[in-house]
């Protein structure tokens, strides 16, 4: 670049995305075609749907397990599985969903979104945010390579030592869970980063944080709570690897290890990641609800404060898994207090959620079903937790399928049931055709009944005192007939979501054309077209409230937002930064180009996990130097990018 | 109506609680007493808070109180920014710390109740977690001759609170007896307390609630409540030796025993002396055989001893291909130790 | 009309110290390691405050003799590269070049008593809880000063290319971020390893 290029004032112009000028961006910011430019896209909303499509192909993978397991399930003293085999289905069944599919898939929208609701032109770090993901994709497929081999982890989601250490679990099911898991934090981590940076940074000019939608209120706010508490547990998967491999003593109780230690990091972990695995997606259903109530959320900043308490107070609760390992009743008690205290700003969005709906009028859509339905199954599943944070009483419904009956509901209903509705509403935009409303009511009937069938009964057997994690029962308990219903429950579900891939799979042929606002909702989003081309935005919109696109409507602000026109950046791939809380212009950015870099450096991750788990040490420094040596590549300084000395 | 199906859910259910011994809405004793009303409060303010909210956001999407929607000219639908909704979040909030406030003080209070029996313990049992059995040690501070080895039945006086010492041998396992109280974790490295106390006399099973490895399943054990004599006679008879063989197919049978078995289980006054399995002492005695997973018959007892993996795959006693003479002659001895 | 305006002032583009995204970036990379080291050192209060059947640390608190003057050269690491940046922010790139390879070498310098340290000690890796912490948390943090040995070397390098001048230097903005913060977290572990068992 030349000395005069580093400083300019935007051009701004008005242009359409038909004119000249567009089909300039486009040739600057497309992915080229072939093999080369699909593993070297850095385009955010190629990335986001690939995290989507690659987590719900785990939700199916996860699903199919759990219906194996049913099917056992289904009458007492049933032998369709083997002891060994059902461990290793649930507890795979468990990591599956928890971590390939619930982040991931919220992970997939917030790429997808972030930059088109914000007003941007891609990701504040757009070559990492193809490392989260490749890294990602590498974690999963490095995860199941024990289990397709019968080796899948077998110690329970959150493999307590020391059933988990090499004395009692000697084969590699372990080894490569909690190499693996390292590997996926990195995933978490580089993704949580690029959030964070991208909400302070890469935002539209006038767009600060009280205008900021939910959804990036709910990722940042998850982003944050991964990066304090994913170290945790990465350090912990960490620890007991080198306990089985390396012969350390952190865990194992027969050298003075603690048994303990490992629940306290696994869950100071643990509850702050439940809490970031539902809040982008409670944040999509404050942006999504009001659109069929129309009118704005109510309480907006109270749920957007209540989005970050929750995940404050989150990390002071995590003890109340661990009530009945003998702790003195005195951190008991006050871990049980912080547990109810929680409640409170979940019951902010509950509220404000059903007042939206009160005191709007209603346009009834699959999406609308899904997001409605979504608040009283949170409120099921919250209340269950509600039981549970009080000390003497989960000292009974602990390990019982209560706790199954708790985390199913919050976990599906507070996850999978908005992010099937985000599918409905913004499939339009992802696609450019809607899907269809007679096989989404049908979709959603299917999915809600089956839910409630399969799980509400959880509830019951709980009570009833069946404990979770065995492999059969007998039949004299009167757990029978709920087992029963719960089996066929899970069938209807899985037929539900079925219906959706069909779904899906139909509409994307023929579906009806969505143009860009199918249902003329506020956010920025909407002002492309659909699907938006790979730069997003012709120009860079200026934003002065909350609801771009509803200002004529709502009067809320006596400015008005700027989408037409706006600062053309096209000298090269740009973007614009804003200062972190006001949104005022700050600096054009040079945006990087496609590059296979990031599907390179973890390719090494890869193979330094793998040197790991077969304890074959040049290959782990191989992969070292290797990763090295793209590191220093990556971050070479460039003058296309600006980050070298001007030349004259 | 979710709630009302619902609500019909839990009625075709509750006629299940009477023969569901394993639920925890019935308690028993003055440990469990407490739990059993907060869990009974606490359900029925969940519940409560669900049918309302059900309601609400059923009303909510259904009602026709505001003006229909009208498209308008240039084909869009009307938003408007009415008032009102804020005060949902101030009241619904009110009203939610209070129950908030009261669970809390409820559960303190029962938190303290419960933390130590309301008279000293008359009894100390120190039960060891094993892959997975139950090994049940009764101490005696004063009388160390009647201190006593047994397996995955508990034997404990009605009224009088029992305390038990938790260890455990491999892996982590739970203690749970749900009509007494709840459940406390059996962790290596650590002994951790607990108590119960029966208020009738009666048999209250009891499982491992902490995933202990494939045969976290059959990890069951029970606690018997007898009267305090019925109690003292049972430890007495425990103490006494076997009888000594009736005839020569048992004689052998012991012999045998000793051989195969003794490496691995006890038997008191016989020179069978292994700890690495359940004591046998008075077998005859117990209900139920390898932590639940068989009732006691002398068909599944041969069945077990021929064949542990059959019935408990994956359990530590592993199969020994005794020829089927030896087999009956050791079923013969273990049918005589009542 | 919006109240934002881009057409005031004119906008800087590319990279420049805190406004270039990797700094930002650096920032929360720092964050997360250092809630690494955290964790790290919770895992060591946790062993710490359980009662021991042997002396604790084992053979008594650790010799100062070599850790104290260490600890010293990486501090005055740190002095050496904050000298070095500032004189790329008048422009001096060679007085940074200088600084960091003078930072490198105090670097090795740690990392090589470290070693010596290591290998006088009566405990091992595998000897027991405390060993198994004592090299884990130094082995972590020596993890940290390699990778920031690397990081110096390349920015070493680059500034002796002449890729910065007085205005755009972000890599080195960022980069230095980072060994400041391998330099603190040290404090933490010396603090833990060498201090508390004096003073508890
Ligand atoms: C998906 C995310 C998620 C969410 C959002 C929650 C939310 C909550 N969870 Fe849950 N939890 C899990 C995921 C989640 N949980 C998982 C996966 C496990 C099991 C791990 C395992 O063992 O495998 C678990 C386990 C778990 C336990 C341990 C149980 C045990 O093993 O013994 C506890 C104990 O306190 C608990 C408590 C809570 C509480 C108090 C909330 C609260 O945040 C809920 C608050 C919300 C409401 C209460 C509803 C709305 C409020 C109102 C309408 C107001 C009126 C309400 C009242 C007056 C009560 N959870
Ligand atoms: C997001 C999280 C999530 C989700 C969605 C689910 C979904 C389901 N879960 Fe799971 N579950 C967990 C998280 C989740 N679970 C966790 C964390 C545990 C604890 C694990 C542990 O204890 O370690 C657990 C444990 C758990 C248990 C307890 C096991 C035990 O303790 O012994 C059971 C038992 O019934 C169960 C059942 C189910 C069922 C029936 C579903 C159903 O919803 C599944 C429905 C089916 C599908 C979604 C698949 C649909 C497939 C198709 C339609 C086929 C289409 C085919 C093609 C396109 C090729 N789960
Ligand atoms: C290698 C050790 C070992 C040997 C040898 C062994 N057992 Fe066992 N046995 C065990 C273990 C361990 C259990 C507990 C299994 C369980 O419940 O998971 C057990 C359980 C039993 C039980 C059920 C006990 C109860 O409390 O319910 C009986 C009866 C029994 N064994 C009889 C025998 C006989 C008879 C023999 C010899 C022919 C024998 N065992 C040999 C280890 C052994
Ligand atoms: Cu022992 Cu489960
Ligand atoms: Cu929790």
């Amino acid at each position: 670049m030349s000395l005069a290029e580093y400083q300019r004032v935007p051009t701004i112009a008005a242009h359409d995305y038909e004119s000249s000028f567009a089909r300039k961006l486009e040739r600057m910011w497309e992915t080229r075609p072939g093999l080369i430019g699909w593993l070297g896209t850095v385009d955010h909303k190629e990335i986001g749907i690939r995290y989507i499509v690659t987590a719900f192909v785990f939700l199916i993978l996860g699903g199919i397990e759990a219906l194996i397991m049913r099917v056992q399930l289904a009458q007492p003293n049933e032998h369709v599985l083997t002891p060994e085999q059902y461990d290793q289905l649930f507890t795979t069944h468990g990591m599956t969903m928890i971590f390939l599919y619930s982040m991931p898939v919220l992970s997939g929208f917030s790429n997808y979104l972030w930059p088109l609701i914000l007003g941007s032109r891609d990701m504040a770090m757009p070559r990492l945010n193809a490392l989260s993901y490749w890294v990602y994709l590498c974690s999963g497929i490095f995860m199941y390579a024990g289990f397709v081999v019968g080796a899948g982890p077998n110690a329970g989601w959150f493999n307590y030592p020391p059933y988990s250490s090499a004395t009692f679990n000697p084969g590699f099911n372990i080894d490569i869970y909690a190499l693996g898991m390292v590997l996926f934090g990195i995933s978490t981590t580089v993704g949580g980063i690029n959030f964070m940076v991208t909400a302070l940074r890469a935002r539209a000019p006038g767009m600060s944080i009280n205008r900021l939608p939910i959804l990036i209120w709910g990722t940042l706010t998850a982003s944050a709570g991964n990066l304090l508490a994913v170290p945790s547990v990465s350090l912990a998967f960490l620890m007991l690897w080198m306990d089985r491999r390396l012969g350390t003593h952190f865990f194992d109780a027969a050298s003075e290890g603690q048994p303990l230690l490992w629940q306290h990091l696994f869950w100071i972990f643990g509850h702050p990641w439940v809490y970031a695995i539902v809040l982008p997606a409670m944040g999509m259903v404050s942006d999504g609800l009001p659109v069929f109530c129309r009118r704005p959320l109510v309480g907006y900043s109270a749920v957007a404060l209540a989005t970050v308490i929750t995940m404050v107070i989150g990390f002071g609760v995590w003890v109340h898994h661990m009530f009945a390992t003998g702790l003195p009743n005195l951190g008991l008690s006050f871990f049980s207090a912080a547990s109810l205290v929680i409640v409170i700003p979940s019951a902010v969005s509950v509220f404000a959620w059903t007042a939206t709906i009160w005191t709007g009028r209603v346009v009834f859509t699959s999406a609308f079903m899904f997001y409605a339905s979504f608040i009283v199954l949170f409120v099921i599943g919250g209340v269950s937790g509600f039981m549970t944070a009080s000390v003497p009483v989960d000292w009974q419904l602990t390990d019982t399928y209560f706790g199954v009956a708790h985390l199913h509901y919050v976990l599906i209903g507070i996850n999978v049931f908005p992010v099937v509705g985000a599918l409905y509403f913004w499939f339009p935009k992802m696609t450019g055709r809607m899907l269809s409303e007679r096989l989404g009511r049908w979709n959603f009937w299917t999915m809600f009944i089956g839910f409630n069938l399969a799980f509400f009964p959880m509830h019951i057997v709980g009570l009833l005192g069946m404990p979770r994690r065995i492999y059969t029962y007998p039949t004299d308990y009167g757990w029978n007939t709920n087992n029963m219903i719960i089996s066929i429950g899970a069938f209807l579900f899985a037929i539900g979501v079925a219906l959706l891939i069909a779904n899906i799979a139909i509409s994307l042929r023929r579906g009806r054309v969505a143009g860009p606002n199918p249902w003329d909702a506020p956010t920025l989003e909407w002002a492309t077209p659909s699907p938006p081309p790979p730069y997003n935005f012709v120009v860079i919109p200026t934003v002065a409230s909350r609801h771009p696109l509803w200002e004529d409507r709502l009067n809320e602000s006596t400015c008005e937002s700027s989408i037409r026109t706006g600062a053309e950046l096209d000298n090269d791939k740009e973007a614009i930064a804003v200062t972190a809380l006001d949104a005022e212009p700050d600096v054009i950015l040079k945006m990087p180009h496609d590059t296979v870099l990031p599907f390179l450096l973890s390719l090494c991750l890869t193979a330094l996990f793998v040197g790991m788990a077969a304890l074959t040490w040049w290959l782990v420094v191989a992969a070292l130097v290797a990763g090295a040596v793209i590191a220093v590549a990556w971050l070479w300084p460039r003058a296309a990018l600006g980050q070298t000395a001007e030349t004259a | 109506m979710l709630s009302v199906a619902l609500t019909l859910l839990v009625a075709a259910t509750a006629p299940a609680l009477a023969d569901a011994p394993m639920s925890y809405l019935t308690g028993y004793g003055p440990r469990a007493h407490p739990v059993t009303a907060l869990t009974w409060g606490l359900l029925a303010i969940s519940v409560a808070v669900m049918v309302i909210m059900t309601v609400l956001v059923v009303l909510a999407v259904l009602r026709r109180g505001r003006p229909r929607i009208v498209v308008d000219a240039d084909g869009r639908l009307p938003v408007d920014h009415p008032a009102g909704g804020v005060n949902w979040i101030v009241i619904g909030i009110a009203a939610t710390s209070i129950a908030l406030l009261g669970s809390l003080i409820w559960t303190m209070a029962v938190l303290a109740r419960v933390a130590a029996p309301p008279t000293e313990a008359g009894l100390t049992l120190e039960v060891t977690g094993h892959q997975w059995w139950w090994q049940v040690r009764y101490t005696d501070a004063e009388k160390p001759s009647r201190v006593f080895v047994t397996a995955n039945e508990i034997h404990i006086p009605v009224n009088t609170p029992v305390r038990i010492r938790l260890r455990s041998d491999d892996v982590i396992h739970s203690f749970w007896v749900p009509a007494l109280g709840g459940k406390m974790d059996v962790i290596p490295g650590q002994t951790n307390e607990t108590w119960i106390e029966a208020d009738k006399p009666g048999s209250y099973p009891g499982r491992c609630a902490e995933y202990c490895g494939v045969q976290h399943a059959n990890m069951a054990f029970s606690v018997i409540a007898q009267s305090e004599d019925d109690f003292q006679r049972w430890w007495d008879h425990e103490l006494a030796a076997p009888p000594s063989p009736a005839n020569d197919i048992v004689a052998s049978g012991q012999r045998l025993f000793q051989v195969r078995c003794g490496a691995c289980h006890a038997i008191r006054g016989t020179g069978a002396g292994g700890i690495y399995g359940p004591d046998l002492s008075h077998l005859m005695d117990r209900d139920a055989l390898a932590a639940g997973a068989l009732p006691n018959t002398p068909a599944h007892l041969a069945g077990w001893v021929a064949d542990p993996q059959g019935s408990k795959p994956g359990n530590q006693m592993p199969y020994l291909a005794l020829p089927g003479p030896e087999l009956g002659k050791i079923g013969a001895y273990l049918q005589t130790l009542d | 009309m919006t109240d934002v305006s881009l057409e005031r002032v004119p906008l800087p583009v590319g990279s420049i110290g805190r406004r270039a995204t990797g700094w930002w970036a650096m920032l929360f990379i720092v964050a997360t390691e250092a809630a690494i080291f955290a964790y790290l050192l919770f895992s060591y209060y946790f062993f710490a405050i359980q009662p021991h059947s042997a002396p604790w640390p084992p053979g008594g608190p650790p010799e100062m003799k070599l850790a104290l003057p260490n600890t010293i050269v990486l501090l005055a690491s740190s002095g050496v590269v904050w000298w070095g940046e500032q004189g790329i922010r008048r422009g001096r790139s060679r007085r940074l070049a200088l600084a960091l390879l003078i930072a490198f070498v105090l670097g090795a310098i740690f990392v090589g008593v470290q070693f010596l340290e290591w290998s006088h000690k009566t405990f091992s890796f595998s000897s027991g809880v405390f060993g198994s912490l004592y090299f884990t948390i130094t082995g972590f943090h020596m993890a940290h000063v390699a990778v920031g040995l690397v990081v110096l070397l390349v920015m070493a390098l680059w500034s002796a290319l002449g890729c910065f001048n007085a205005v755009r230097h972000a890599a080195i903005s960022t980069g230095t971020l980072y060994w400041h913060f391998v330099d603190v977290v040290w404090l933490a572990v010396f603090f833990t390893f060498y201090i508390t068992p004096r003073i508890g």
